[in-house]
């Protein structure tokens, strides 16, 4: 029982992040559409509700009540299994990212936070890569050259892209010296200027393109364009599948948008932080504020996101390959090696210089 | 290389990218920038059916059979109209007038049935200038969408012109739709 309620407030915290995030994901749909009609001078979807906002249920109810189709050559356990595993991946990062300070609610404080792990970036990015599972198995099980061959580029362009990802995110962390996220956004306290992208710009720049190709997010959309391969590798789904699979897609997108706030941007501090402490006395109207500031940086990056999609054109599969292994990857070591020789520079006294 | 003896092909000029080319951020952020200036433009949308788009005064949008000013139809079924259809989609079949029906049909000879399929129908206009009687015109409207083809055959209660108030045929026609109703 006294399990129970020590567990509690992460199981709340848990069950509300999943509803948010699957709330989020159905109105970045909305967004993405009236983004890229605002962007083309043009409106987007307004006819559904006012400014079109019930589009995404109407999107919904047409996913369920289309019908499912199964290739009748297709592996069928594998062809259910793909999408499955994309969208148990991507929800279950959610679970370690800080949504905000402390909170005190009928005696006890707790952090916003599920799971406060020691090593919360090594789990993001363990998972990450069990979800390129996903795509591979979706690409195979549907019998499908053309789907074979968008899941074979997708997954070579997610574990390249996730080797410099993990060098940026090791020169970070040689600065901040922990892994846990709640760690890396305390020390980011104090205004705009303590905000880790102002101390590390290049890692920031490294690891913001590999989120582009992390999340199969334009200008490195190969596997899933229209004009490359039908539909890529989720040519053959239909109906609640193929929702699955774009659903992650934009759930990984505000992972990514998370991870991005929370590591270079600041979390949930904002500027004014300390002067609404002394102000109100009340931690929890700071950390309520707090989590609006994160969830704007969210939106911001969620916007950025769909800014870019709408502005380059994708990349051709052998300028992908090169940028990830001939341009980042050296780029990523070089940011290392300087970031490296900072931490000494700053830590003199460690080295008996 | 060969120079070319007209002036119509272009000699595609590979230049090496520079530092600024090859690093593509540049051009990136120039192209963003370039993307957010349109997101704070008006948008060029005409929000269809709330604004309509003016259309010229040569338009060719919805047939309509003209009466005169009598209120007489003027159509008489001579079929040139759709002889002249490249579509075919005129179809038509002639009656004679009755010695009571002098208002309601310029001459002895009148359009029992006239009826044009809207899906078949180009809008070309050659209806419109075949006529010898002034008759048909295209005027402004398109056809409203529908669930089922056969709705699209639009038949003379579709294409007639209303007779105006004052004429002999609008108390015929209205009389006679009474009679319907009744």
């Amino acid at each position: 029982m006294e399990t129970l309620i020590n567990f509690l407030p992460s199981i709340i915290i848990i069950v509300i992040m999943f509803a948010v995030t699957l709330l989020i994901a159905l109105y970045s749909t909305y967004g993405e559409r009236k983004v890229a009609a605002f962007l083309q001078d043009r409106i987007g979807p307004n006819r559904a509700g006012p400014w079109g906002l019930l589009q995404p249920f109407a999107d919904g109810v047409k996913m369920f009540t289309k019908e499912e189709i199964i290739p009748a050559s297709a592996n069928k356990f594998l062809f259910i299994l793909g999408p499955s595993i994309a969208m148990v991946c991507c929800l279950m990062t959610g679970v370690v990212l800080p949504w905000g300070g402390e909170l005190t609610l009928f005696g006890r404080t707790f952090y916003l936070q599920a799971v406060d792990l020691s090593i919360g970036i090594l789990y993001v990015f363990a998972v990450v890569s069990v979800s390129v599972y996903g795509i591979m198995i979706g690409g195979w099980a549907s019998n499908n050259k053309w789907s074979l061959m968008g899941a074979i580029r997708g997954s070579s362009q997610i574990i390249s892209y996730e080797l410099s990802m993990g060098l940026s995110i090791v020169a970070l962390v040689l600065m901040t010296g922990t892994l846990s996220f709640r760690e890396i956004v305390n020390q980011q306290h104090g205004g705009i200027l303590h905000w880790n992208f102002l101390m590390q710009p290049l890692s920031f720049l490294i690891f913001l393109i590999c989120a582009f190709a992390e999340c199969n997010r334009s200008p490195f959309d190969l596997p899933e364009c229209e004009t490359e391969l039908v539909g890529g590798f989720h040519t053959e789904y239909s109906s609640m599948k193929l929702g699955f699979y774009l659903f992650s897609e934009y759930i990984n997108m505000f992972i990514s948008s998370a991870v991005i706030s929370a590591l270079f941007f600041g979390g949930f501090n904002f500027p004014g932080m300390d002067w609404l402490l002394e102000t109100t006395h009340s931690q929890n109207i700071v950390t309520l504020v707090g989590v609006g500031a994160y969830f704007l940086k969210i939106f911001f990056f969620i916007f950025f996101f769909m800014w870019v999609r709408w502005t380059i054109p994708r990349f051709r599969y052998d300028q992908l390959m090169n940028l990830g292994w001939k341009s980042l990857i050296p780029l990523a070591l070089f940011n290392l090696a300087a970031m490296a020789v900072i931490e000494m520079v700053k830590h003199q006294h460690l080295f008996g210089f | 290389m060969q120079t070319s003896f007209t002036n119509r092909k272009q000699v595609l000029e590979q230049k090496e990218m520079n530092i600024w080319e090859r690093m593509y951020l540049p051009a990136i952020v120039k192209g963003m920038a370039i993307t957010i200036s349109h997101f704070f433009r008006k948008p060029a949308t005409i929000r269809y059916p709330e604004q309509k788009r003016t259309v010229s005064e040569a338009y060719r949008g919805l047939h309509i059979l003209k009466r005169d000013d009598v209120g007489a139809e003027r159509c008489t079924a001579c079929g040139l109209c759709a002889l002249a259809c490249p579509a075919e989609a005129i179809t038509m079949e002639a009656a004679e007038r009755k010695p009571g029906e002098e208002s309601l049909y310029r001459e002895e000879k009148y359009a029992s049935k006239y009826e044009i399929n809207m899906l078949r129908c180009i809008f070309c206009g050659f209806c419109e200038e075949a006529c010898p009687k002034a008759a048909i015109f295209l005027e402004e409207d398109f056809a409203v969408a529908n669930y089922s083809r056969d709705t699209f055959i639009y038949g003379k209660d579709k294409l007639v012109e209303k007779p105006k108030q004052g004429t002999k045929a609008f108390d015929i026609v209205k009389v006679g739709r009474q009679r319907e109703l009744n």
